[in-house]
């Protein structure tokens, strides 16, 4: 037994519901009570499909437990067939009927659909979400793919993309115009917007593109054995991991076609020296394991960051989050306990988190900048723009999406002169967020405010995403007030309005500090010489 | 609308139910600790359950809160289900962990699932050996969320219920000229309860108690002298159990609406023989900006039909007020469970066309709903944009147990909530949403 407050995983049917959504054609049928219905709002309103999940579940009752619950399964496997005619169908349980173990790919055999009955197991009390996917596509590929010949032309197949998946839309259409460019075909995609007759047609590829190893892995594993293909390793996320993806394609292929890098600008956003005030920024990397090696790639060769800490949820790939820990010299933090990850960000106290929407709420409520790289998601990581992550326009969207909540260079160049001030500091927020909406909640114990009305609506309700919290900063106390001289008075008068009284408040503190009770133009210079980095 | 129609001569109250046996699509009782445990301010829930119980309660919640939440999930693991001795061990450990963490804590509900229910995990025996180890300072109580006893509001009625026994008894001796208590049963948002003992004091009546108590130390007692209003329609267990301690229930159509508020007020102050004058000048000005307030949606509603997916067992008092006071016609009425004798009051007003239907089959009743196409379909989460993209404009339901609605001064708000979907889409017509793939 273990105590959750918030996870960053749903059970193992959710990861197969994100393949059976992901898939046209193939139905789901699942043991399950009602209250499991709540998955389908995940895939409706997080992800705004217009079409229910493909999914029936059976909705047992107390009441039936120990008479009929197994031909209340049989009927529902009936009756979805009878309406949805999919090509295939995929059968399992859910942590409740996993206990009563009513067999659902017996029963569904039994029925002699006329279709293929896919059975799975989900262990929902040892497994979680992004196997029970990795799980679920595997049982696919086996029971429907063959070896087979391969095309006449150079092609291959797209692995791992799925519903709810964080921007696998916009991932999946960069990456497949790369292929396109460098003269390679896409033979399916899957398996997000793959039939099974789809994935009866596999076999034909040269070999697999592993976008998303998490929920593809053993997918591509099965075919690199069965059906002979190789597949990528390298995640393409980032303009160095971009260009070694087409290397490695290129060796894959021996194609040479060139490619036009153009379009990707995030070089040269990193070398202009505007971007000079990133260096050495300390960053706080957490979330899938894949999209976190990939950060911190990215974080440390491409931005200049310093990153000071790094870790996944998953355990499953534990190993390389380990390695690659190591080779950057931090602790890897390897929890699916988000009270642990909380902690850790406590300690370090980096000024930059990337991560899941689950640091962003442990970011808010420490007044440190977030940016979201990876799931778990919520609405607001379905933008109607066009947003990869990956290939050139990802990495472009990388040095936005990370550089946006942070505070710009020369703005900050003034922070650093007047810092630990109470009303504009580090953690006040950069000026071109606006208002200062959110305010923080300093002590984690704190419950939330008592009214009722102010629950926040249910999953649809996105947040204003874009403001960054206000947060306690340090005050100092000034207790009683040095006198100012009228030069140094006239001096204060020249510095901007909008840190003019964080420059008075420092001064006065500063002389406090050293006993001076009159503040002159040097008393000024010498305080501004004090606070500055 | 300031002039309501005359009541219908013979209302819904035998209209014949369709009962439905098929797949649902509705949440499970787990879903009522999202608002409980804001209610609630020193209590904890602890759900004994899987995954999929923690999943739940975060996408319900929409993984929006604040702070850290005042309610967890025991996650029973593979070693767990190996033998319960180990698992009530481990029961006992998290939830000494738990109260050694948050000392703020004075009420800790133990909270059963589908997973513990099906390995027979006896929370109550839990309940009291654990009430035992941290009394007096923490109770420990225990009810059932699970999806295979309690549909979606039925979670807050399992709470209420457990909490009846629990109460001490009323020590005054009824005597004839001796006024009842009263207690109001149903967690309402502070602001709304507040308005509600505002008004019912304006009456005269005093001795008001709320249950759930905003904190355990203002537990209401119950005996024989206290009467009680409900102002939640899915209240049945508990109001079986108040019952059985010798409580009187007053029904009444429920507070929704400028009318339902109205009759609600008037059986109550009937008990306590308040003066019609008083009566009068009391609820007068309010009446009357709550009769302005739905005015102010009347154009968009008025002329509507309407059509009710099962979700929170509110939709019979809804179609009261929407039918009546916003001039709308319901098509049909789901409901998870129709409770004819809370709801009786209100389905005698409902005029009767309607078709009510209780349980769920859920493909069967989108088929009902294609071929209505009503104006308006309230539904759930799972079903609102997969019906917006055919078309049909649609009312989030989990928002009606969200948001204050209940008495005068939120029935132009609870109007809005309707009003507000049918303004959109004529706001954005000509129809040009068409979601992406
Ligand atoms: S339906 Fe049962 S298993 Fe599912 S979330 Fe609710 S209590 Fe948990």
């Amino acid at each position: 037994m273990k105590l959750a407050l918030w996870t960053y995983e749903g059970p193992p049917h959710v990861g197969a519901m994100r393949v059976a959504t992901g898939m046209k054609g193939l139905h789901f049928v699942l043991h399950a009570p009602q209250g499991d219905t709540y998955a389908d709002l995940l895939f409706t309103m997080i992800e705004r499909r217009n079409q229910r999940p493909p999914v029936t579940y059976t909705t047992f009752q107390a009441r039936d437990l120990g008479s009929d619950t197994a031909n209340l399964f049989k009927s529902a496997c009936a009756d979805a067939y009878a309406r949805f005619r999919p090509e295939a169908m995929i059968v399992g349980a859910s942590c409740t009927a996993e206990l009563i173990q009513d067999d659902p790919g017996g029963l569904a055999e039994a029925l002699g659909l006329p279709i293929p009955v896919i059975p799975l197991e989900l262990p929902s009390y040892q497994r979680k979400e992004n196997f029970g996917a990795d799980e679920t596509f595997l049982q696919i590929a086996r029971a429907l793919a063959r070896p087979m010949a391969r095309s006449a032309d150079i092609s291959c197949n797209i692995l791992g993309p799925t519903g709810l998946g964080f921007r696998h839309r916009d991932d999946v259409a960069e990456i497949t115009a790369l292929l396109d460019e460098m003269g390679v075909r896409i033979n399916v995609t899957a398996p997000m917007g793959a039939c099974p007759s789809d994935i009866t047609k596999l076999g034909s590829a040269h070999f697999n593109v592993l976008l998303y190893p998490e929920t593809g892995e053993s997918a591509a594993r099965w075919c690199e054995k069965t059906l002979g293909q190789p597949f990528t390793k390298t995640i393409p996320i980032g303009a160095q991991a971009t260009r070694a993806f087409i290397a490695e394609i290129r060796a894959l292929t021996g194609l040479t076609t060139p490619v036009d890098d153009s379009r990707l600008r995030q070089p040269w956003w990193a070398a202009s020296v505007d971007s000079t005030y990133l260096t050495g920024k300390r960053v706080f990397i957490f979330g899938d394991a894949s999209h976190v090696m990939a950060a911190a790639r990215v974080a440390r060769d491409e931005i200049g960051f310093d990153v000071v800490g790094m870790g996944c949820y998953n355990r499953e790939f534990a190993r390389p989050m380990r390695a690659l820990a190591k080779e950057f010299g931090v602790t890897p933090l390897i929890t699916d306990d988000y009270l642990e990850v909380e902690q850790a960000i406590a300690d370090l106290q980096p000024e930059l988190i990337l991560g899941t929407q689950m640091e962003r709420h442990i970011g808010k409520r420490m007044g440190i900048p977030c940016a979201v790289i990876s799931a778990p998601v919520h609405v607001q990581d379905f933008p109607a723009r066009y947003s990869p992550q990956m290939g050139f326009e990802g990495a472009n969207v990388l040095f936005d999406t990370w550089v946006h909540p942070l505070v710009m260079g020369l703005e900050e160049h003034l922070l650093h002169m007047f810092r630990n001030d109470f009303e504009f500091n580090d953690a006040a927020g950069p000026s071109h967020h606006g208002g200062l909406s959110h305010h923080s909640n300093p002590a984690p114990q704190t419950a939330a405010p008592p009214d009722l009305a102010a629950a926040e609506p249910a999953a649809g309700g996105a947040e204003g995403g874009g403001s960054m919290p206000a947060t306690s900063a340090p005050q100092q106390a000034v207790s009683d007030t040095p006198i100012w001289l009228g030069d140094a008075e006239s001096e204060l008068r020249k510095i901007p309005f909008f840190v003019r009284g964080k420059a008075r408040r420092n001064t006065e503190a500063f002389a406090n500090l050293r006993g001076i009770q009159q503040i002159s133009v040097d008393t000024l210079y010498e305080a501004k010489a004090h606070y500055a980095r | 609308m300031s002039i309501l129609p005359t009541p219908p001569s013979q209302g819904c109250r035998e209209t014949p139910v369709l009962k439905e046996r098929g797949q649902r699509e509705v949440f499970c009782g787990l879903t009522g600790i999202i608002w409980l445990h804001r209610k609630m301010q020193d209590a904890f829930f602890l759900v004994v359950g899987s995954r999929t119980c923690a999943h739940l309660l975060q996408s319900a919640a929409g993984v929006m809160i604040f702070a850290e939440p005042r309610f967890g999930t025991a996650i029973l693991e593979e070693k767990d289900l190996a033998g319960l001795a180990d698992a009530n061990e481990e029961l006992d450990r998290e939830v000494a962990r738990l109260i050694a963490r948050r000392p703020d804590i004075r009420q800790l509900f133990l909270v059963g699932s589908c997973p513990s229910e099906v390995i027979k995990l006896d929370l109550s025996r839990a309940a009291e050996r654990l009430s035992a180890v941290h009394a007096p300072h923490v109770r420990v109580l225990n009810y059932s969320g699970s999806g295979i006893e309690t549909t979606f509001t039925q979670g807050e009625d399992a709470c209420l219920a457990t909490l009846v026994p629990a109460l001490p008894e009323a020590s005054a001796q009824s005597t004839p000229d001796q006024a009842p208590d009263l207690l109001l049963v149903g967690a309402l948002p502070d602001v709304v309860e507040d308005q509600a003992l505002a008004l019912l004091n304006a009456l005269g009546i005093k001795n008001i108690r709320c249950l759930p108590a905003r904190r355990s130390d203002a537990l209401p007692s119950i005996g024989p002298n206290t009467i009680f209003a409900l102002t939640q329609p899915f209240l049945g267990d508990t109001h079986a159990a108040l019952i059985k301690r010798g409580a009187r229930h007053i029904a009444a159509p429920f507070p929704f609406g400028e009318e339902g508020t109205t009759l609600w007020l008037q059986a109550i102050a009937a008990q306590f023989n308040v003066p019609a004058e008083r009566f009068d000048s009391v609820t007068a000005a309010p009446r009357a900006r709550a009769r302005k307030a739905i005015a102010a949606h009347a154009d968009a509603l008025s002329g509507k039909s309407i059509f009710f997916f099962p979700d929170s067992q509110l939709e019979p008092a809804l179609a009261r007020f929407l039918t009546r006071e916003c001039g709308m016609t319901a098509l049909e009425i789901g409901t998870p469970y129709l409770h004819r004798a809370l709801l009786g009051p209100d389905l005698d007003l409902i005029a009767p066309g309607p078709v009510f239907s209780e349980g769920q089959d859920v493909d069967l009743q989108l088929d009902r709903a294609r071929q209505a196409r009503p104006d308006l379909t309230v539904c759930g989460l799972g079903l609102a944009n997969p019906l917006e993209a055919e078309g049909l404009t649609t009312k989030w339901a989990i928002e009606l147990v969200f948001t204050p609605v209940h008495f005068y001064e939120q029935a132009g708000d609870l109007a809005a909530l309707f009003a507000r979907p049918l303004r959109r889409r004529a706001l954005l017509s000509p129809p040009q949403i068409r979601a992406a793939e």
